[in-house]
Formats: structure tokens, sequence, C-alpha cells
């Protein structure tokens, strides 16, 4: 018996060897969901490792600050002038699309869009990788005593770059969107076509799920499309580069990244991320009643009878139905008139200004036109019983603007 | 180049230095992970394979052939966001088979070196894909022709760091 031990003691040692991996796998393929089997190993490995990797890209950063800060500052002058030439520009610019951009957030508030803002970010820097070629992921120097939590978002300024998938205490890996079990959700720009954008074997990146009669030409950009939960949406991905027909009547669209997965340095880690719906304050001074206004000019105005609007329900001249679920009366509830408790004013409030449809006022005050269809839009978001709608109490004019 | 078939009492058995085989092994992995963010092409090598088939080679033990390339393997893996066991059990067979080798085989020229690499570099990825596939269900692509490349490219590499670290070693 000692003999057999001992003739194939290597083989034996091998086998074991080879056993106690293989069953260690087998847990955590089982396990999928979580990685705490192997966690303790992990974070021996990356402990040891991204010291030494920190300390290098200190000292590389630090290096080259010194260089471009201190002595190499050749053409400064030149490309200071062109600089300011740019911004000069970029003013003119910025006036056109914040012109845009009002409009935009007023139709967004009319049609109770939902957005996703980023409201808080975490800037680190790349420490290295995982130096395999089956596994596109990269270590930053933030972690969990940094705010840093799984699944968020990594981004730079030219587009997605991945999210976070382990937390260490100082430490964190991040997945890249060029790794094959990386999974995006994306949108193509003009045709507002959705797909999966997943990583390839070969390091590239393609959208999945576009059907074979959709038309995608190449350079369209890839946005997200905040699908996935993780990318807020609209963030840039890439640019289609490559189309062709696949399998399972599906196209075949490459994509290149916009952010330069192969030579990060610095990362944005999206640590927190807002979603609101614009409410119809938000929506700037010039109200969808407004802009409806505006393009109808031949509304005639019509003298205020305030009695027999609020009985009828006021509905505006300009028959949007914008206006007219405000001063809807619902007469279930008789409660007695003027009873304090807030609710009267504001239905009033509401029913006063609709004889005119927010037009007539306009003229003579603009200010007080653009604030009185406002007011008549409230009541929806106290829906409150509104009771005494009908009642005709002879206090609007007060109560109406009491500021 | 030329691959002599020798006896056992022939061989030469080398050690390292408790230092140079906790070091080692430790730079290599940290050279992997750290060189591919700046040199992008670094990543079709496999710096602790090659240290694996030097220490295994030179040491010509069949069980610290084991046992140096599953630790090393699995520290490899400790880093990748994949299951850990990939490259322990690729670097295992691979330790195991180039101190079998090496027992067997005067693998002193360059020649020899470069032709073992190609060799065990073949069986780690064949290894790899798999226990990958098979075990882990990764959908992992295997092309021939990126293969061939960075098997002749850690070739190369490796017959220049055998040479490196031959001057590490010791006579036993």
């Amino acid at each position: 018996m000692e003999t057999v031990l001992g003739r194939y003691r290597n083989l034996i040692v091998l086998v074991g060897v080879l056993f106690a991996q293989v069953l260690g796998l087998a847990v955590q393929v089982k396990r999928t969901t979580d990685i705490e089997s192997s966690r303790l190993i992990r974070v021996w490995a990356v402990g040891a490792v991204s010291p030494l990797e920190k300390a290098l890209v200190w000292a590389q950063t630090s290096t080259g600050k010194l260089w471009h800060n201190y002595f190499y500052l050749r053409g400064v002058r030149a490309e200071n002038r062109e600089l300011k030439q740019r911004i000069e520009q970029m003013r003119i610019d910025q006036v056109r699309m914040s012109q845009d951009a009002d409009q935009a957030r007023r139709l967004q508030a009319l049609l109770a869009f939902k957005e996703q803002f980023i409201s808080q970010t975490r800037a680190a820097q790349v420490i290295g990788s995982t130096g395999s070629e089956q596994s596109r992921a990269i270590y930053i120097d933030k972690g969990d005593k940094d705010g840093i939590k799984p699944d968020m978002a990594v981004i730079t300024a030219d587009g997605i770059v991945g999210k976070v998938l382990h937390v260490y205490r100082s430490t964190s890996l991040v997945l890249l969107i060029s790794d094959q079990t990386s999974g995006v959700g994306a949108i193509l720009d003009k045709s507002r076509l959705q797909g999966i954008l997943r990583g390839m074997p070969s390091g590239e990146i393609a959208l999945e799920r576009i059907m074979t009669d959709e038309q995608v030409p190449a350079g369209e950009l890839v946005l997200t499309s905040g699908g996935d939960r993780i990318f807020p949406k609209g963030l840039p991905i890439g640019r289609v580069t490559k189309v062709s027909p696949g399998s399972d009547l599906f196209l075949n669209v490459r994509v290149k990244p916009s952010a330069n997965l192969s030579k990060l340095e610095e990362v944005l880690v999206v640590t927190k991320v807002d979603e609101r719906q614009i409410a119809p304050e938000l929506a700037g001074p010039a109200r969808a009643a407004d802009v409806l206004a505006e393009r109808l000019p031949s509304v005639p105005p019509k003298p205020a009878e305030p009695t027999a609007a609020v009985a009828t329900g006021a509905a505006p001249q300009s028959g949007t139905g914008l206006e007219s679920k405000p001063v809807q009366p619902k007469p279930k509830a008789p409660a007695p008139a003027g009873d304090g408790s807030g609710t009267a004013p504001v239905a009033r409030k509401a029913a006063t200004p609709a004889p005119t449809g927010g037009t007539a006022a306009k003229p003579t005050t603009p200010g007080g036109a653009a604030k009185t269809p406002e007011k008549s839009v409230k009541p929806p978001v106290e829906p409150k019983p509104q009771p005494p709608a009908v009642e005709p109490q002879p206090q609007p004019a007060a109560q109406d603007n009491p500021q | 180049m030329a691959i002599t078939y020798t006896s056992g009492e022939q061989v030469e058995v080398y050690r390292f230095g408790i230092g140079a085989t906790i070091l080692i092994p430790l730079t290599a992995v940290f050279l992997q992970a750290f060189l591919p963010l700046r040199l992008h092409f670094f990543s079709i090598f496999d710096l602790p394979l090659l240290v694996t088939i030097s220490f295994a080679i030179a040491r010509r033990s069949q069980v610290a052939g084991i046992f140096t390339g599953a630790l090393i393997g699995v520290f490899q893996d400790a880093l990748t966001h994949q299951p850990i066991g990939l490259y322990g059990i690729s670097k295992t067979v691979v330790g195991f088979g180039a101190s079998s080798l090496g027992i067997k085989l005067d693998a002193e020229n360059a020649g020899t070196r470069l032709l073992l690499t190609l060799f065990f570099y073949g069986v780690h990825e064949v290894v790899y894909f798999t226990i990958a596939r098979g075990l882990v269900s990764l959908h992992l692509e295997w092309s021939w022709q990126h293969e061939l490349g960075s098997a002749v490219a850690n070739a190369l590499l490796g017959v220049l760091l055998y040479a490196l670290l031959d001057r590490l070693k010791q006579r036993t």
C-alpha cells in the first residue's frame, strides 16, 4: 500500500489539488448572486496588489502634472487666445440651447415626463486592470469608505464606461461595457430603436435585438435607454460602425464606444441619481396655457362672468382640455361655504381665471397673466373635495391674489 | 535547437530563495494587472504563466510545480470578476506538466524553452476554455489566429524572461 502511495504520490497530489479547485468552482457557480464564498481570497489579492498600483499611479500623475504645469508651457499663450474665442462662440450657442432646453422642459412638463438627473458623482483614478483578456474590468482607487456601492454607473465626459461590480475598502472593481458578461440598455439617437449592448469576446461592443428590417445607418449615435436601471437615460455610449445581417432575424450592429476604454485614467462614479417628475411649477414662467394662448390670438377676450363660469365648470376658451380639468366641480360633499378650511379659496382660484382662458389678462399685465393660469392648474395637485366650487361668495378678488 | 533526452541523474535541479519565490510571482501578477492600462497590447501576454513554467522547469519537482501553478493561478483569478479556479486549474496542470517534462528534457537552451512555452501556452488555453465553457458556462470564443499569435508572443517573451530568472536560481 505504501509503495503504491509513494509511487503515485505526485499524481494523487495533482488530483487532490484539481479536485479541490473544481469543488470550489462548483460552489461559486451555484451561488451566482454573491461573491461571499470567495471574498476573502479576493480581498487579500486586491489588498496585495492595489497599494503598489496606487503608489505607481500617484508617482506617474505627479510627475506628469509637474512637467505639464511648470515646465512644458510652450504655446500656452496662443492656446489661451484660442480658448477665449471658443468661449465666446460657446456663449452664443449656450443662449440658443438654453432656449431650446426651456422649451423642452415645458413640453416635458406637459407630457409628465420622468427625468433622471445625475446629482452626485465621485471622481476616481484607474489604478489597474484584471490582466486577463477574458475579464475586461478595471480597478479604481475609490471604495466602500468613499461611498461607492455595487451597481453604480461609471462614466467619463465622453461616454459610459461600465458599472461597479465588487467594492472593497479603498478600491472597486468596475466591469467594462466591453466585457462579455455586461449588458446595457441602449437606444439609437435618431431612429429611437432600442436594443441591448453587449461585449464581444474580441473586446468589441455589439448592439443586439435590432430587427433586420430596421434601417441603422453607420455613424448613428447610441445612447443609454435607462432601461437597465443602472445608467441614467441619455448618456452617450458610442457610434455605430458596422451593420450586417446577423442570426435569428436580428442585425449585427457593431458600436465603437465614445469613451476610450483601453486608455482610461480618470472616471466618474455616479453615486446619486435623482429621478423626479417635472412639476408644472418648475416648468418656467411660460405655461402651456400661455403657449397655446399665444398661438391662438383670435380668441376674443370674454367679459368676466364668475358666477356662470363657476357653475358650468368654466371650460377655457382654448379648449385644450388641460385647463378644463382643474375646474371640474365636484358637488358630492356640500360643505358650508366659508368654513375656513382652505379648500374653498383654492376652488375659487381655479374657477376665477377660467373664463378669460389666460388670454384676456395678458395684454394688460403680462406678469399677472402668467401667474393667473398657473393657479388654475393647481387643484389637481391637491385632490381634496371641493364642495364650494359652486359657491358664489363675493370675496374672490382679495383671496385670488393674496400676495 | 536541440531537445536532448537526458536521464534523471544528468539534469540539474535548482531552487529559488524564499524572497524570489514570493516576490517573483507577486511581481508577475502585479505587472499583468498594471501594464495593460498603459500598454494595451500587453494583455496578450501571460506573465504568471511564464513564471509558472520557469519555476516548474527549474525545480523539476512535480509537487512543487502543482502548488506553484495552483497558487499563482488562484491569485490571478482573485483579481478577475470570474469564479476563482479557472486560472488555478489551468496553471496547476501546466505546473505539473512543465515539471514532468523538465525532468526528462534539457531545458537550458533557448530553442527548447521556446517550444516548451509554445506547447504549454496551448495546454493552458485549452484547459482554461474547456473549464470556462463546460463548468462555468462562460461564452468564450476561441480564435485560432489570436491564440497562435499570443502563443508565439508569449514564447518569445518567455525566452527572455527565463534568461533573466536564471540569474536568481540557485543550484541545490
